[in-house]
């Protein structure tokens, strides 16, 4: 279908920051925990309690900012945002509103190679709610609701974008790049399944080369990556019957619903809250110092995109090899480590990307969870670059590796693995085998060199995979002259 | 001694019911005395604190029916604490000036263990889990805790008549109110059931009171006493302060309370200072401004007759007192009456039912929401979250809240421009003196009115102190002296040199009049 309408695309994400207390109280800032345990009667919002805010929250909401290219606000203040919700305890949820700590920021993101930049419309710090146990299905049809309040009080940075997104590629794209960029700097755990990292998007279509934007839905609850995908993409189908008919998009507010692969109204325009802003005079406004935000600038760490370019060009990597392994952290460390001990960047990046990723993709793993220590994995490269064992009893060995976290020689010494590299003892099997199959040894000769593949195969076979399939090429050759 | 003369023939005669003649022909008993008189006696071991309190939960047992000064009484609470205050002084122990002294808080301040209710339905049953930072503080000056005392529900109102519960009287004139909404508070003192209270001061909440009950109120500097734990009503104005006696005790307790404190972020960053140093007779060379605004039309020509005898006074002194103007005092009310509402709607949208507080079970979430708080909570309450709600509400919010916000800052800066040239001003804290129970409750702007030489302080957010001076029909009338920000001292020495000089400031309750209500 050729395209009419063009998708404009804004994302609003919101980031649990990994800070060791809560925004606002000392209590411990920990996923999970018997429901209210981690709790005050300052997160509880009992009568009289006052907030407290913990610089740390700054710090990373500072360095979200400078690694964002956003401007930092050096006047900053916290305000009301004033709504009803059994898990709001104050009914208020202490945020920031017409000052924002930072602004006018941009991200280039990469989709398939295309790559783009994304203007940031600001970031703002705010106070995480607690949840709802329900004893239905949904609040309205639940007889009651038990409230978790262990969550109350979890900083959180919002970064909303400009609409400046234009598929649901895009829009995943741009999210796998914000993760990175906040992995790297170590301000949050980023995982979108336990909700340290939940996106909200606004989409809306316009003809295409029309400049004023059409009407747009807000979209909730989309819990993965891939979620944010499908849902854009059904939204961005919805959108589109309703304009072909000649319909009008209503403003509202829709939910995903995974299961069953829609989004359905929450709340229409006229429904909306009005969320009746005040300053919050129980905290003083934030000033930060320029010379703060200097230090902290010159302390970021090297981010994705610098990465990147320094495994290209320093390491020699593809720009594909390189974006994998330095789309994450961790990953990216993890390569940098078993690079101090074995320092072949080609092998070690096919390795990563390759065996490694698969388990770990397979296993549905963080990379951290991985059990092979750095020096290991450049242990067993070593093994298989001096011949010690083959190329296919490597990739034997890495699974056990994996699976039991065992070094590479354990296991290699256990399964007696090692590689017949000596030539005096494959000499007689080489003439054995060269005395079995004289039509191989014929077409060789008349030239047809893949032939000689069948009798390693065969020298394989002899002895169980063990000899160097290299030493048996080279004496095949020479035995056959 | 005077004192110990007094006491020993307190002593003589057992402790409690005994009258002695002193301030020519006033009666005096134990229950009457100052904090710093009876830290004396105290200190000697003339008296222990198990017998003082004793005294006391006496008086309210004889009194608080009429007077109704306390919401909660904490008599075995208080009987511990003064036990063991007498055994630390028993053992030498050094403690501080109000160690063992009876004392009451309004009842927004958290207690742990102990109900607060801010007089309302919706936390009649509430126990904090934790103390306010002014209760820690007293804890560890050593006072003793009597009870809890009333104030007009979440501390909306000028007459403590707003109470969920019930109505305080003055003790001057039980047919008068006792101002609000720390009435509970002031009327304790004035009653002599408590040696001090602490207040709270949001449009003139303690000074009103004060000025009502004939007893000595101050409104520190927003910032100069910790916040933490005092039940909100409007956060950017409400500030703790004491009820007293007399001007030393004013002192001591701000030497008690006063102070930085890293759970109230608003809390001034200062170095707590020892208050009694301003308690210096002398108002030389001093300059007192009179603005104009604040004598004109309204003002009951016995109270202005006070004021002028004030300042004939201070002058006398050597004091220099001139006519100043605040010309954006009569925007002070109408902004009050937005940001505060405003701050209030939000405060109070926690009382929902749903963790702690009275809650009204009903069909669904919103259904128990509204039946929760329209049966917890009274008239008045409801009337500000619906101003407050509706000035905050999109499309409205530059129009009030916005607006509001300028005055603010103008009444502020009239403030500042007057401070260039005069140490402090004084006018008087209400233009007439109580009014009779019922006179206003049904009239929400003429009750408004009460707070209008009180509310632009709290605005400008800088210390204000009301002290008694004469009575008209047995009914204190009140001084009101405005200090530059942190310079509660002036206050102090002003208010001691008008103490001083004068047998005006200390008017004995009656505890008559009218019939109980």
């Amino acid at each position: 279908m050729s395209q009419k309408y063009e998708t404009v695309i804004g994302l609003e994400i919101h980031v649990e920051l990994k800070t060791a207390t809560k925004i606002f109280c000392p209590c411990p800032n920990e996923f999970g925990g018997e429901p209210n345990t981690h709790v005050c009667p300052v997160c509880l919002g009992l009568p009289g309690v006052m907030p407290v805010f913990n610089k740390r929250v700054l710090e990373f909401a500072v360095k979200a900012g400078l690694a964002l290219s956003c401007e930092i606000a050096s006047y900053s203040k916290f305000d009301r945002k004033n709504y009803y919700y059994p898990d709001l305890p104050k009914n208020y949820q202490v945020s920031q509103y017409d000052l924002p700590i930072c602004k006018l920021g941009s991200v280039e993101i990469n989709n398939n190679g295309e790559v783009k930049t994304i203007g940031i419309t600001r970031i703002h710090m705010e106070e995480d709610a607690g949840k709802l146990l329900h004893g239905g299905a949904t609040i309205t049809s639940s007889n009651y609701s038990r409230v978790d309040l262990n969550r109350t009080g979890v900083p959180l940075i919002e970064i909303v974008s400009e609409p400046d997104l234009r598929s649901a590629e895009e829009a995943r794209a741009y999210m796998e790049k914000m993760k990175a960029i906040l992995e790297y700097l170590d301000v949050s755990d980023v995982k979108m399944e336990q909700g340290s990292l939940r996106c909200d998007a606004n989409i809306s279509l316009r003809l295409v080369g029309a400049e004023k934007l059409g009407t747009k839905a807000e979209i909730k609850n989309m819990n993965s990556f891939r979620s944010l995908q499908r849902a854009i993409e059904y939204e961005v189908e919805r959108q589109t019957e309703i304009l072909d008919e000649g319909g009008r998009i209503v403003q509202e507010t829709r939910s995903w619903d995974e299961e069953k692969g829609i989004t359905v109204s929450m709340r229409s325009k006229e429904e909306a809250h009005d969320y009746r802003y005040l300053p919050e005079p129980d905290l003083v406004p934030i000033i930060v110092d320029p010379k703060w935000v200097n230090e902290l600038r010159a302390s970021l760490p090297e981010l994705p995109d610098a990465r990147k370019k320094r495994f290209v060009k320093e390491l020699g990597l593809s720009e594909y090899d390189a974006g994998i392994i330095t789309g994450s952290r961790a990953l990216a460390d993890y390569f940098d480590e078993v690079m101090i001990k074995y320092n072949d960047p080609k092998t070690v990046a096919n390795w990563v990307m390759g065996e490694l990723l698969r388990l770990i993709n397979a296993g549905d793993m963080e990379i951290t969870e991985n059990k092979i220590k750095p020096d290991q994995f450049a242990a067993l490269l070593q093994l298989q670059a001096d011949g010690t064992i083959s190329g296919k009893m490597a990739k034997t060995v890495f699974e056990e590796m994996f699976a039991t976290g065992k070094g590479p020689e354990t296991i290699v010494k256990e399964k007696g693995m090692v590689q017949i590299s000596d030539e005096g003892a494959l000499a007689t099997l080489i003439e054995k085998v060269i005395a079995a199959n004289p039509r191989s040894v014929e077409d060789y000769k008349a030239g047809k060199e893949k032939a000689i593949g069948f009798l390693v195969g065969q020298i394989m076979k002899e002895t169980k995979g063990q000899a160097n399939p290299g030493v048996v090429n080279k004496l095949l050759i020479e035995k056959m002259k | 001694m005077l004192l110990m003369k007094k006491m020993a023939v307190l002593k003589s005669h057992g402790l409690f019911d005994i009258v002695l003649e002193m301030r020519g022909g006033a009666s005096l008993s134990l229950t009457s005395l100052t904090a710093h008189e009876l830290s004396e006696l105290l200190d000697k071991r003339e008296l222990s604190s198990k017998e003082l309190t004793v005294a006391h939960l006496e008086r309210i047992g004889s009194v608080d029916d009429k007077v109704k000064a306390f919401t909660t009484l904490t008599a075995e609470h208080a009987l511990l604490q003064a036990e063991e205050i007498d055994k630390k002084r028993v053992h030498g122990e050094k403690l501080s000036p109000l160690a063992g002294i009876p004392m009451a808080l309004k009842d927004n301040m958290c207690t742990r263990g102990i109900r607060t209710t801010c007089s309302s339905k919706i936390l009649e049953d509430f126990v904090p889990p934790y103390d306010a930072t002014v209760t820690e503080k007293l804890n560890s000056a050593g006072t003793v805790l009597l009870g809890k005392c009333n104030m007009d529900e979440f501390a909306m109102g000028s007459s403590t008549e707003n109470s969920g519960f019930f109505a305080t009287r003055n003790p001057h004139d039980l047919n008068a109110v006792p101002g609000g909404s720390s009435g509970g508070s002031a009327a304790a003192v004035a009653a002599q059931e408590a040696v001090f209270a602490l207040g709270s001061d949001t449009g003139g909440s303690i000074r009103l009171p004060a000025s009502f009950c004939g007893v000595v109120g101050l409104k520190p500097t927003y910032g100069c006493v910790s916040r933490y734990g005092l039940i909100a009503y409007a956060s950017s104005l409400d500030q703790i302060g004491p009820l007293t006696r007399d001007m030393t005790d004013c002192a001591l307790v701000m030497s008690a309370i006063a102070g930085h404190d890293p759970k109230d972020s608003t809390s001034a960053p200062m170095d707590i200072p020892d208050y009694s140093k301003y308690l210096v007779n002398n108002v030389k060379g001093m300059k007192i401004g009179l603005p104009k605004e604040y004598f004109g039309a309204g003002i009951d020509p016995q109270v202005l007759a006070y004021l002028q005898q004030a300042i004939g006074k201070l002058e006398e002194m050597g004091a220099i007192c001139e006519e100043v103007s605040l010309p954006h005092t009569m925007y002070a009310l109408p902004a009050y009456y937005i940001i505060a509402p405003a701050e209030a709607s939000s405060n109070l949208a926690r009382y929902d039912g749903v963790q702690y507080g009275l809650r009204v079970e009903a069909e669904d979430i919103v259904s128990m929401y509204c039946k929760t708080r329209s049966q917890g909570f009274g008239d008045e309450v409801k009337r500000r979250i619906m101003l407050g709600t509706y000035a905050l509400s999109s499309g409205y919010y530059d129009a009030y809240y916005m607006k509001a916000l300028k005055v603010r800052t103008l009444v502020k800066r009239d403030f500042d421009h007057v401070f260039e040239n005069y140490d402090c001003l004084l006018t008087p804290t209400s233009p007439t003196v109580a009014f009779n129970h019922g006179e206003k409750a049904d009239d929400p702007l003429t009750m408004y009115l009460s707070d209008i030489c009180t509310i632009p302080v709290n605005l400008a957010g800088i210390p204000s102190l009301s002290l008694p001076f004469g009575q008209v029909n047995g009914r204190p009338v009140g001084l009101q002296l405005i200090g530059k920000a942190f310079d509660e001292g002036t206050l102090l020495r002003v208010g001691y040199s008008l103490e001083q000089s004068t047998n005006l400031t200390k008017p004995l309750p009656a505890l008559k009049g009218g019939s109980r209500a």
